[in-house]
């Protein structure tokens, strides 16, 4: 079967994921790449180190696709992340999303990765000239009810 | 048996990936309070608790056969 949702220790091409969803009922395909950053608030990150609970990310990623496929209709979503270290400006996360119209891809692909954010099982390590930590975003910006991941409510980190 | 999966700090703190261990019918809040208590896991309680991949609360019963994942806060894309 063809897998649009996967997470690999591989560099992502940017087209096998765009590829994945250009249709002809498609208007607009929307594609956000997230790359690794060199500085965070005046601090240097010399390289990021991914890791995956590889098997329940790839059905998180999926159900994304399901939401999204819920909220904007016809729409097709592909969604590839990376795992193991990534220099600067290596690409973390390709998403891609086609519509018949253009703002339905817009917001569908800036959902997807606000979603991810929220509760897909992958983590980033930084490290620093200085140290390294694990970070966890929600853990400053957010909070998790009984545990499990919070609704919909997307923060701009 | 039941597997317990630890990832990012958590696996650090364990010092590896998988405890298995051989209990069923307790809780996850069990599993945490008792059984994993030994590897004085701080952040434990900010860690998400999925069962067979799915996200799961405290109070669930753990059956023979189950991967349980405790899950820190995550920091994907």
């Amino acid at each position: 079967m063809e897998k649009n949702f996967w997470i690999t220790n591989e560099a992502i091409e940017i087209n096998d994921v765009v590829n994945k969803v250009v249709r002809p009922e498609a208007g607009a395909v929307n594609t956000f790449i997230g790359t690794v950053r060199e500085f965070t608030k005046g601090k240097r990150t010399l390289y990021l180190e991914y890791q995956a609970y590889a098997s329940m990310a790839e059905k998180k990623l999926e159900e994304i696709g399901r939401e999204i496929d819920q909220k904007w209709g016809d729409a097709k979503t592909a969604i590839a992340h990376r795992t193991g270290r990534l220099d600067i400006s290596d690409i973390a996360v390709v998403i891609a999303v086609s519509t018949p119209h253009r703002k339905d891809a817009f917001e569908a692909s800036r959902y997807a990765i606000e979603r991810i954010k929220e509760m897909v099982p992958i983590w980033k390590k930084e490290n620093w000239e200085d140290g390294t930590l694990w970070i966890g975003d929600q853990k400053e910006t957010k909070s998790y009810k009984e545990n499990t991941p919070i609704g919909e409510d997307h923060t701009n980190d | 048996m039941i597997d317990v999966l630890f990832f990012a700090e958590l696996q650090e703190a364990v010092g590896q990936e998988k405890v298995s261990l051989q209990i069923e019918g307790i809780t996850v809040k069990d599993l945490k309070t008792k059984w994993l208590a030994e590897y004085e896991l701080d952040n434990i309680d900010d860690a998400m608790v999925a069962v067979n991949e799915e996200y799961a609360q405290e109070d669930t019963v753990l059956a023979s056969g189950d991967v349980i994942a405790f899950i820190p806060p995550v920091s994907g894309g």
